[in-house]
């Protein structure tokens, strides 16, 4: 029979002191915020009166919200598919080149993941500027036409999207080239012995090998995606015309821009049904796969 | 006649290499795309005012010779060194802060099961679900009635809400791999909580705990919403904002310093990526994987 040290029995009362710090700062700054954020929601621009729902019926009435909603979803939707289909294709090839040069590879590919997305995005503004645009002068001189990146709605969603899966796209490659990794080489080797070619290898093991991954990686995606701001306040500031406003960035211009801090956090507010369910798969995603893991 | 033979050997071995090829030809392209804004920003920094203006050149290339004037500029005549103690400050003291928290929880949810843990566990991950740009606005207010509106300590306050959650969880996942074994064999020789987190959880998690450090600088060192909206004066700004808004006044032909500013700030964190990249990738691997 083994002696019990007297710490043992008192495991409750050490474990819960160890959280506190970790529960204080949920409690006051993510809960907290959050039913504050409704509160907010419900006064008027001086927050000196309750206006109950009129900033919801104020913003359901106007054009632009609902361009904001349209976009911030069509951006999301699109980038994220992008990223997850670059990050697949990069991934595979260097998964399929000899292991002795993969990481440096890797290594240049992740570099614009790592550098802060508002000052990568900084070149990325440079690089469409209207006079000087180094992209526009390589395309004239493959006698194409210049094309007017931010100033010209359909141009501006197509750069913001474009800067966003070159930010983005390297996190994908991290996550499927770790799945790719976790494949035992033995199916493929089966699968060749049965005369599989690489497509057959691809859809018939590598795909459902992943699957999980995929799934778990490309609803992060779609919750940072559509919760973004820096790429778009720095290169459009949601022009030409609001064309180009994120949740986000509409929420701030309303916000703190203009200082109607109740509107702005109603704006806010209405990412959070889609985050909910998002994290919701998420969560069972993560759960079912630790259990698979188990 | 002679093609015969090749017709009829469609071997494993060239489908290898058609596979390699093409594999190499795909990495080409998108190391190009990958690397193309960087590298155009760096060729930027390095040129005169007079050649940026210019319309007739390559613009891809520095023709008119190298200079450093940007960047020495930057240094000496901006308030780009101030921006760069400023985020120095605030990224040093978050992560402390978070690794501090981080570990002390994760240790407690891997390990000492109580009442409510395993709901405490699930908040963890759900906070790291949430994105900066949900609570802005509510959090601006409460920075306001705390009085550090403008300050930069206002970041050191809420910078731990995006770090501490992702940073808990993935140590978690460390601490939980650890063999049972091991602290009931501290326990037996007489070790105490705290003796054994730091004489065998974290020694043990190592590698976890540098990759929960690499997040919470990289995350601190690079958030742009939090300082745009609760900082205004010059002398308190950090680097992403001090950069984006402050280097963009002025002349027109900006673009060289501004350039050469974005690098700067971003160096750090891709020096320390540089070194440290097998840690950056375990820690966002595991972050999604373990649980």
């Amino acid at each position: 029979m083994r002696v019990l040290p007297p710490l043992l029995r008192r495991k409750p009362a050490v474990a819960v002191l160890m959280c506190v710090p970790l529960f204080a700062l949920i409690l006051g700054l993510v809960a907290y915020p959050f039913f504050h954020a409704l509160f907010l929601a419900t006064l008027n621009k001086a927050e000196t009166a309750f206006v109950g729902l009129d900033n919801f019926t104020f913003l359901f009435g106007r054009q632009t919200f609902w361009m904001v909603v349209r976009q911030s979803l069509l951006f999301a939707l699109v980038a994220v598919v992008f990223k997850a289909l670059i990050g697949l294709a990069a991934a595979h090839a260097i998964n399929t080149i000899p292991t002795k040069g993969q990481r440096k590879w890797r290594g240049m590919m992740l570099i614009p993941w790592v550098i802060p997305p508002a000052l990568s995005t900084l070149g990325w503004w440079w690089l469409f500027e209207p006079t000087y645009s180094a992209i526009n002068w390589g395309l004239t001189k493959f006698a194409m036409p210049a094309v007017p990146w931010l100033s010209d709605t359909f141009w501006a969603r197509f750069s913001i999207i474009l800067v966003n899966v070159w930010v983005g796209a390297p996190f994908f490659l991290i996550m499927y080239l770790a799945a790719l990794k976790s494949i035992p080489g033995e199916l493929y080797e089966a699968a060749e012995m049965d005369g599989a070619g690489p497509w057959q290898k691809f859809f018939f093991i590598t795909l459902p090998m992943i699957r999980n991954i995929i799934a778990i990686t490309t609803l992060f995606s779609i919750i940072v995606t559509l919760a973004n701001f820096d790429i778009v306040r720095v290169l459009t500031q949601g022009g030409p015309l609001n064309t180009t406003h994120l949740f986000a960035t509409y929420a701030f211009r309303v916000g703190i821009e203009s200082g109607d801090i109740p509107l702005g956090a109603s704006v806010s507010l209405f990412m959070f049904p889609m985050l909910a369910i998002l994290a919701f798969i998420i969560l069972r995603n993560v759960r079912r796969r630790a259990a698979s893991l188990a | 006649m002679t093609a015969i033979p090749f017709k009829t050997a469609p071997s494993l071995r060239s489908n290898r290499r058609w596979a390699l090829i093409a594999a190499y030809a795909c990495l080409g392209i998108f190391v190009v795309f990958f690397l193309f804004p960087p590298y155009y920003m760096l060729v930027t920094s390095l040129k005169t005012n007079a050649e940026i203006a210019e319309l007739a050149s390559n613009p891809w290339i520095v023709t008119d010779g190298v200079t450093l004037g940007h960047y020495e500029h930057l240094l000496t005549e901006s308030s780009f060194p101030r921006f760069f103690l400023n985020t120095t400050i605030v990224t040093v003291i978050v992560v402390a802060i978070t690794m501090v928290i981080s570990v002390l929880a994760a240790y407690s949810l891997a390990r000492l099961r109580f009442w409510g843990s395993g709901v405490l566990a699930t908040g963890v991950f759900l906070t790291y679900l949430v994105p900066d740009t949900l609570l802005f606005i509510p959090l601006f207010k409460i920075v306001g009635w705390l009085g550090l509106l403008d300050t930069y300590w206002s970041l050191v306050l809420v910078y731990p809400t995006l770090t501490v959650p992702f940073c808990t969880w993935i140590m978690i996942g460390y601490f939980g791999s650890i063999p049972r074994e091991l602290d009931e064999a501290a326990l037996i020789d007489g070790a105490n909580h705290m003796q054994m987190l730091l004489k065998v959880f974290i020694p043990v998690a190592l590698p976890g705990l540098i990759a929960a450090t690499i997040f919470a600088f990289t995350v601190a060192w690079a958030n742009f919403l939090y300082p745009l909206a609760y900082i205004y004066s010059e002398s308190e700004m950090v680097l992403t904002v001090g950069t984006v808004t402050t280097l963009i006044k002025g002349d027109v032909f900006h673009w060289g310093g501004l350039m050469a500013g974005a690098l700067l700030a971003a160096a750090p964190p891709v020096i320390l990526y540089a070194f440290l990249m097998d840690y950056y990738i375990a820690g966002l691997t595991s972050g999604a994987t373990k649980g």
